[in-house]
């Protein structure tokens, strides 16, 4: 019912049969184009990413298994003008996440100021104790955020999670990107698409920037694993072989006089900035999980000596917790002096007895989320869940109403997606990724779009059948034709 | 009181060590009713020490030691002038307002056995106050102090409020779980205990609670001797629990089994003389 009704990206809301004008050549690619032809293209590409290794490992399954996340051939397309709406917003967001991390880690301000109550934050376990009253080098904390958005309409893009621990989901923008380019060459000359291939350069720089001090070498850059049993360890494999940068386990890395030192076969060398893909906990066993066999002891005291930065920073999760996000529009406002550009999805915090009456007496209406879950586990999808799901969620609210926020459930926008029966809409999110370093915010124009690919389904998660697209950003028409050259020229 | 202070750690290891990574909070700091007049750290093997501060602003020494090395003795001794304050603390570093330390942490997460202890003593009780020394008290009675060092692995409050007897860590974790299952902010703090009819060094420091009690601030207590700390206690580091505020906590890379023995002295010129 939801999907009949909801906003298509590129069919827009009515009937014509060419959709929206502006992708109106894409519709016409879409209806033109064989159905065989577009199963050979996606068929290839999936062929290509199993061979390269993009797999994932699911939890929680029998056989843990090594699946490669779908691939869909029909990519989804923002205009330059949806962009630049975007981009503001994302700016203004990751700029107040890393002033909030600032504050509730410093001076502590939002909370004697009344906007965010003080227990929310202090008694939360996402508060890392351990780095509290440290800053780190340049005073940036979360320097790639992967901030989930979701549509509804032409304008009404709404910002679901912000992901400002170790997101995910890179490399998948920069692996499709290179799949269409090479199975769909024509949708490049169809349109003028930016290029995405920055990326890597610009995280690069990111990261360089926020090395500690000035010192005049070029600091030393490294990106941490736990190793390759865990279930992105191609995208960090991917990652450092794109930034030229080693990719490091614990075993690698020493720290000695509270510098951090890498082993290598010329002896050790001096490590300036960390890109760290390993939790929190699990980082150092001395100052967080005593039984981490995946960390480095001593890492968090070079962090707190000021002598290496990690990136993202420790303690950066309490500002993506699901408990803090229902504040984010007034923590936007308290930091940036204006409203949020982009808006919250709309929340009831369950720890409020209002909220949770409104939530128990609606329960087959709203989507029901752990603060704590991730990845689509511990939640509830009350229009398409069983009545036994719904009670088994009602005792479990009743039992701990604080461990859980509910939210509408929206009819999220859709996308042309192949599926058996030929190209059928299908529900998309978005996943943008900010860089912060002490140059600014920088977004390289795409992101990683999920999509379910279960008809009517809203759960993307990989790890819930949700499969990827491309995410086209077309540049602005009077850049056209040199974007378009720049094209050929970057891909020969 | 001036308490003189020794506590020697060392750690023998089978197989020779090539790094050992220590983390110490071994260092107590001066406040209204604790002045330390002197207090050093001596490691008998060439070991880098860097000092800094952790966030609950304890003091912290990061120890580094290149091998090969089969044997560390790290000793702290220092002299500390103390006054009694009841039990009250007052004036210590407290870069971390009390309300964080309502949280539940690893070693001190109360289950329903401890909540429903906690809750018949404020039922008694009526007031918080009166609650944490019926709490003291009833596990002082229900928990037998044991004398061995605690053993390799720390018990959570759950799985030491099941047992009959403990060690002080044990108590502690108690205490601060079932505190926290009434609202409370408690903490772990470890430190030293001087015992006037003491019987020669012993083979562990000491730790207690302390309870951020409405009206009054932080108060410790000492659930092992039933009793709130006085003169004869010298803090030295704070956290949710033992994880966060424990002496020593280090790492090494070499393999092989550790044989580890500690001897702490506290003794009292003045008293004993």
């Amino acid at each position: 019912m939801t999907e009949r009704r909801a906003f298509d990206e590129i069919m827009g809301q009515g009937d014509e049969a060419d959709g929206r004008p502006e992708f109106a050549a894409l519709a016409r690619w879409i209806r033109e184009t064989p159905l065989g032809e577009l199963q050979r293209r996606q068929a290839a590409a999936e062929a290509a990413f199993r061979t390269l290794g993009i797999t994932f490992a699911v939890y929680g399954e029998e056989e843990a298994s090594e699946r490669i996340i779908p691939f869909d051939i029909v990519p989804r397309v923002f205009t330059a003008g949806e962009w630049d709406g975007l981009q503001a917003g994302l700016e203004q967001r990751v700029l107040a996440i890393n002033a909030f991390l600032d504050d509730v880690y410093g001076e502590r301000r939002i909370l004697s100021e009344g906007v965010v109550p003080a227990e929310l934050i202090l008694a939360n376990p996402q508060f890392r104790t351990q780095v509290a009253g440290a800053r780190p080098p340049h005073g940036i904390y979360a320097h790639i955020c992967g901030i989930d958005l979701v549509r509804t309409g032409p304008q009404d893009f709404f910002v679901l999670e912000d992901n400002a621990r170790t997101p995910s989901g890179v490399s998948y923008m920069l692996e499709n990107r290179e799949a269409m380019i090479r199975l769909c060459p024509e949708l490049f000359e169809m349109f003028a698409v930016r290029p995405v291939d920055t990326y890597p350069d610009t995280l690069l720089e990111t990261l360089r920037s926020v090395a500690p001090g000035h010192g005049g070498n070029e600091p030393v850059c490294v990106l941490l694993t736990p190793g390759h049993f865990n279930s992105a360890f191609y995208e960090h494999s991917f990652l450092a072989d794109n930034l030229g940068i080693e990719l490091v386990e614990a075993a690698d890395l020493e720290v000695d006089d509270d510098f951090v030192w890498m082993r290598t076969i010329e002896g050790r060398v001096k490590v300036d900035v960390i890109y760290r893909r390993i939790d929190d906990d699990y980082i150092d066993p001395l100052w967080f999980r005593p039984d981490s066999m995946l960390g480095i002891p001593g890492l968090i005291s070079a962090y707190l000596a000021g002598n290496v930065a990690l990136a993202n920073a420790p303690g950066t999760g309490i500002a993506d917790d699901k408990a803090i996000y229902s504040y984010m529009p007034e923590i936007v406002k308290f930091y940036s002096g204006g409203e949020a550009r982009l808006p919250n999805v709309e929340t009831w915090r369950c720890r409020e007895p209002e909220a949770l009456r409104y939530t128990l007496d609606n329960l087959d209406k709203l989507v029901v989320k752990l603060v704590d879950g991730s990845g689509g586990y511990g939640m509830l999808v009350g229009p398409t869940a069983t009545a036994a799901q719904i009670e088994d969620f009602r005792a479990a609210l009743i039992a701990e109403p604080h461990r859980y926020i509910a939210q509408p459930t929206l009819a999220l926008s859709t996308v042309p997606t192949l599926v058996e029966q030929g190209v059928a809409p299908r529900h998309v999110d978005f996943r943008p990724f900010c860089l912060t370093g002490t140059g600014g915010v920088k977004i390289v124009p795409g992101g990683l779009t999920r999509v379910a690919l279960r008809e009517g389904s809203l759960v993307v998660n990989s790890s819930q059948g949700g499969g990827t697209k491309d995410s086209l950003v077309l540049a602005p028409p009077r850049e056209r034709q040199a974007q378009s050259q720049f094209q050929f020229q970057g891909r020969g | 009181m001036r308490l003189i202070i020794q506590h020697a750690t060392i750690y023998s290891f089978a197989e020779p060590q090539s790094r050992l990574v220590q983390l110490l909070r071994v260092t107590p700091s001066s406040y209204a009713g604790q002045n330390v007049v002197d207090w050093q750290i001596d490691v008998d093997c060439d070991a880098r020490l860097k000092a800094g501060r952790d966030g609950h602003g304890n003091e912290t020494t990061m120890l580094y030691v290149n091998g090969p090395i089969r044997r560390i003795r790290v000793a702290v001794a220092g002299e500390v002038l103390t006054d009694d304050k009841a039990g009250m603390v007052g004036g210590s570093p407290e870069p971390l307002p009390p309300i964080l330390y309502t949280r539940p942490s690893p070693y001190a997460a109360p289950d329903r056995a401890i909540a429903e202890f906690a809750a018949a003593a404020l039922a008694d009780a009526g007031d918080p106050l009166g609650a944490m020394h019926a709490l003291m008290a009833g596990i002082h009675r229900r928990i037998a102090f044991d004398q061995a060092p605690p053993a390799n692995r720390v018990r959570t409050a759950a799985e030491a409020f099941a047992a009959d007897k403990g060690s002080y860590l044990d108590h502690a974790h108690v205490m601060i779980a079932a505190a926290r299952s009434l609202g409370l902010p408690t903490r772990f703090v470890s430190g030293y205990l001087f015992r006037s009819n003491d019987d020669g060094p012993r083979r562990a420091g000491h730790g207690w609670a302390e309870v951020h009690v409405p009206d009054y601030g932080w108060i410790g207590f000492d659930a092992v001797n039933d009793h709130c700390p006085d003169a004869n206690y010298v803090r030295v580091a704070t956290g949710l629990d033992h994880g966060e505020a424990a002496p020593l906590l280090g790492a090494r890379t070499g393999g092989g089994s550790e044989y580890l023995e500690v001897s702490v002295s506290v003794t009292a010129p003045e008293v004993t003389a």
